[in-house]
């Protein structure tokens, strides 16, 4: 290996690290507020981008139907406990069609726009709308009720979510994969290395969305309620933080975030209804090496998983994924032998 | 009959005639599968319903068992009765270094680990030529005895299913046993079980052990009966499908193991060819199927399907077959006078607070101690300080001259002090009997495997025995058997003495006892700390009921603000001004 070959790899593992990264925040994120072990995190990536493509071919993506089925249910679901809850029918109309309105219109104007052959650009951010409606919808049908069930309970049931969500992703978009297009065609010539303009956006937008969410948790009055929340359920809700908005808010960002993903990687690789997972595991690769708590952390080990993934393609191509996930354990190693005993009854 | 003894017998009695009955040969093959999964599944069963611990990585364990087989046989010609144990010990080995890395942390890293680790597993078995990538190993031979075929058909049925009822009852032993209440205070209740003197990581790691090898066995079955391995088998998918599998039959169950595994396998190939078809493209939708409905079952019936049948089931009193025991080897006592616990500065800080500064004190053989002060005044931190619940910022605790300051809680009860806790502490759904004789759990020595192939019947009957007679001296004989988390706040309390008790200590530790306790239990109580004491017996009692604290204690130590603000004889302090001033105020 030269220098030449190492600075590829290291500019390939840096590009793929930048989307791990933002898996791992959206990983951290999830967990901190909501307890939550997000494993279909990387089910709203392949999502993104499956949508995407379906765009591309202007159809109609598969996700719109899905969404109104997942919208129709959760309304059904937060009428009924409403009802149940004050008794009052018209209150709980309401809130059924405060959950159904931002569907309705994302998969109107999809329906609206699809056939239409629109600009790259925007039916990016539709594909971004219709898989951001799903965070919160997802959160309400199948988390809500057991948001005060152990850490255990609620990976399981993320486990289950990420199984039906897959099943669901093979139905609505079949099992043939997608390339999507580059964003920006444009290459730039470093030295060794050259850089494509898809390559600029990953940076540019990865970096533009952590600077983004800092500003949300430092400086906004929401961004605050959510991070009460993550330490402390009770006394947020005491503080008339609605620990139930707080989840929805968090999965509405966790499934922008995921979208977003899916967009930058669709360009770079080739995205099957299963890609998902994989990605999204790496990204909590990364989120586990940050203990799950620090989102400097997570940009870090993220960095770090993906220049692994680029030496170890480089180097035992068909052990790459071993390797990868190999990393774990000694990470947890070292955390293990750092955090002593912090076991107790939860 | 216990019922645990009648279903082993039912099953024990099936298994024969089933394989006798002119079933069809496909209905024998899905019951085999159905029993290698539940081998599987009986493992998490004392894994997650028990221990509280997750894996989704039990099918690369079966991986390892399958592919060590495969590989022996086809390569070295060994007999699958020898490759067997080549498999558990490979097992065994890759289990203990997931354990030893991740279960110090807190729960959730644990399943996390194992989800990485069933996926390189995966990869690496799809990628390595020597086991033929991603078509596996082909060519295995069924299982025989001399020259008779027990791998496939009722054969194999019948041994898949005798090793399961093996596994089954091996289990059940082990959980009504010894160390199987310390396995069962794993989910919830380990700083108790830390405070009796218990190794809650050992005991981890020893459930993730077994769960592992029960698993490492079902895929060798697997592999000679399937006589060809390959990955998809062992993938995380199927890691998921096994804790489905257990959560849907009732992961606290043992039974529910079996329940699961026969369910998701006949509803995965009943949906694996009806889905499809229904749809119109071939392609695994069963999965959604199963994602909803784990969700479902988590939110609508979280115990599992055999939890409608136990509901229904009769619930016998233990049998009480101990009255011949003999005793549990006690040790020696202090003499009256003699110096049991040295209290020297001790001090903790959290962070720029000074919970407890410099405390000092000490406790006389036969004396009963009591710490008293206003609320927040570091009382209940003193205690597990001295208790080593909680780590010193510094000072030196003496226990009968030796420095136990360095020692773990459990290294502490182990030489003889023994403690309650400010808010009750237990096992809720194990009986008063069992909970107490957790106490007794530093007198004893089996272990796993005693338990599980039940050579420990002499000391479980000395452990109920002892738990009997303390339950007794406190006037708690009536409620033995009566399940712990039904007991008034009151008894609960009573409770908690008993297995303290129950250790056989030369220094008791009671952490507010009478809160909750009414009128006449607290007589009855005093009467009890007073026969304590006319045996020998040292205490410290923290407590705000003053009547009971002048009536029975020697000396008292009085703290404020985490600082010691007076010592000395109960008539001393109730005449203290500085003691009233800390509880009333001063007047100006």
């Amino acid at each position: 290996m030269d220098f030449s070959i190492a600075s590829i790899l290291m500019l390939d593992g840096v590009t793929n690290g930048a989307i791990y990264a933002l898996l791992g925040l959206a990983t951290v994120l999830v967990f901190t507020v909501t307890r939550v072990i997000f494993i279909p995190q990387g089910e709203f990536v392949a999502y993104g981008a499956l949508t995407l493509a379906m765009l591309q071919t202007g159809k109609i993506p598969g996700t719109v139907w899905l969404l109104l089925i997942m919208a129709a249910l959760a309304a059904l679901m937060e009428g009924v406990a409403r009802w149940r809850h004050n008794g009052n029918p018209g209150r709980a109309l309401k809130a059924a069609l405060k959950i159904l309105i931002f569907p309705a219109i994302v998969s109107g104007l999809s329906v609206w726009a699809a056939p239409q052959q629109f600009s790259l650009w925007v039916q990016a951010a539709l594909s971004v709308a219709i898989v951001t409606a799903f965070g919160p919808l997802v959160y309400r049908v199948a988390y809500q009720s057991l948001e005060s069930s152990p850490p255990l309970v609620l990976l399981i049931v993320s486990v289950g979510v990420h199984f039906a969500m897959t099943g669901l992703g093979l139905l609505f978009f079949g099992a043939e994969g997608f390339r999507n297009p580059p964003f920006w065609d444009e290459r730039f010539n470093l030295g060794p290395v050259a850089v494509s303009g898809q390559t600029v956006i990953i940076f540019a937008v990865s970096l533009a969305l952590i600077v983004l969410l800092w500003l949300y948790f430092e400086r906004s009055l929401r961004g605050k309620a959510l991070r009460a929340t993550a330490v402390n359920r009770t006394g947020a809700r005491l503080m008339g933080i609605s620990s139930h908005s707080a989840g929805q808010l968090t999965f509405l960002m966790a499934a922008f975030i995921g979208a977003l993903s899916g967009l930058l990687i669709g360009p770079t690789t080739t995205v099957f209804y299963d890609s998902g997972f994989l990605i999204g595991l790496k990204g909590f690769v990364a989120a586990v090496i940050a203990g799950l708590s620090s989102y400097p952390g997570a940009l870090l080990g993220a960095l770090f998983v993906g220049i692994v993934e680029a030496f170890g393609a480089f180097w035992a191509s068909a052990f790459k994924e071993v390797i990868v996930f190999t990393i774990i354990l000694p990470v947890l190693l070292v955390r293990s032998l750092r955090a002593g005993h912090s076991d107790e009854d939860h | 009959m216990k019922i645990k003894n009648f279903a082993l017998l039912v099953l024990a009695i099936a298994i024969p005639v089933l394989a006798l009955l002119p079933l069809p040969d496909f209905w024998i093959v899905q019951l085999n599968y159905i029993g290698l999964y539940a081998l599987v599944c009986l493992g998490l069963v004392l894994l997650t319903g028990v221990g509280g611990l997750t894996s989704f990585g039990q099918a690369a364990f079966v991986g390892i068992g399958a592919y060590t087989t495969a590989w022996l046989t086809l390569n070295t010609g060994m007999s699958p009765w020898l490759t067997l144990f080549v498999g558990l010990a490979i097992t065994g080995a890759s289990a203990l270094i997931v354990a030893a890395i991740t279960l110090r942390m807190s729960g959730h890293y644990l399943p996390l680990a194992t989800i990485a680790w069933g996926l390189s597993l995966y990869y690496l078995m799809g990628n390595l030529a020597a086991l033929g990538k991603y078509d596996g190993l082909q060519g295995l031979k069924s299982l025989s005895i001399g020259s008779l075929d027990i791998g496939q058909g009722r054969w194999f049925f019948v041994l898949t299913w005798v090793i399961l009822l093996a596994g089954a009852t091996a289990l059940l032993n082990l959980l009504d046993s010894r160390p199987g209440r310390a396995i069962r205070s794993l989910k919830g209740a380990s700083q108790m079980a830390e405070a009796m003197g218990i190794n809650t990581f050992r005991y981890k790691v020893s459930i993730f052990l077994i769960a592992a090898l029960l698993a490492s066995i079902g895929g060798w079955l697997l592999a000679h009966f399937q006589l060809t391995v390959n990955p998809s088998a062992f993938g995380l998918k199927m890691g998921i499908e096994y804790l489905f599998m257990t959560v849907v039959g009732g992961i606290g169950y043992v039974w529910g193991a079996i329940v699961g595994a026969g369910l998701i396998k006949l509803l995965d190939d009943y949906l694996q060819v009806a889905l499809p078809a229904l749809i119109g493209t071939s392609g695994s939708y069963e999965v959604i199927v199963f994602g909803v409905a784990i969700v479902l079952v988590l939110k609508y019936l979280p115990d599992g399907l055999w939890s409608l049948v136990a509901r229904y089931l009769p619930s016998a009193p233990r049998r009480v077959d101990w009255q011949d025991a003999g005793n549990l080897p006690s040790r020696s006592k202090p003499a009256r006078g003699e110096s049991v616990l040295k209290v020297d500065k001790i001090r903790k800080q959290f962070g720029g607070l000074t919970a407890v500064n410099d405390i000092s004190f000490q406790i006389d053989a036969g004396q009963i101690v009591g710490l008293i002060g206003p609320n927040g005044a570091g009382k209940s931190t003193t205690f597990n300080l001295i208790t080593g619940t909680l780590s010193k910022t510094r000072g030196q605790v003496l226990f009968r001259g030796q420095d136990i300051s360095s020692l773990p809680a459990r290294g502490i009860a182990r030489q003889g002090m023994a403690r309650t806790f400010q808010h009750v502490k237990m096992i809720p759904d194990m009986t008063v009997l069992e909970n107490v004789a957790m106490g007794a759990y530093t007198r004893g020595h089996s272990g796993v495997i005693g338990a599980m192939l039940r050579i420990n019947k002499a000391e479980e009957h000395r452990m109920m025995k002892e738990a009997q007679r303390q339950l007794e001296r406190i006037g708690m004989g009536e409620h033995l058997h009566e399940q712990a988390g039904n007991l008034a706040m009151g008894p609960q309390r009573l409770m908690e003495i008993a297995r303290a008790l129950c250790s056989d200590p030369a220094l008791l530790l009671l952490d507010e006892p009478a809160a909750g306790l009414r009128h006449k239990e607290k007589q009855d109580l005093i009467q009890v700390l007073r026969q304590l004491q006319s045996e020998g017996m040292s205490i410290l009692l923290v407590e705000h009921d003053m009547d009971l604290v002048m009536d029975v204690c020697d000396h008292l130590v009085v703290m404020e603000f985490g600082t010691l603000l007076t010592q000395g004889t109960p008539e001393e302090i109730q005449a203290s001004p500085a003691v009233r001033a800390a509880y009333l105020g001063t007047e100006h």
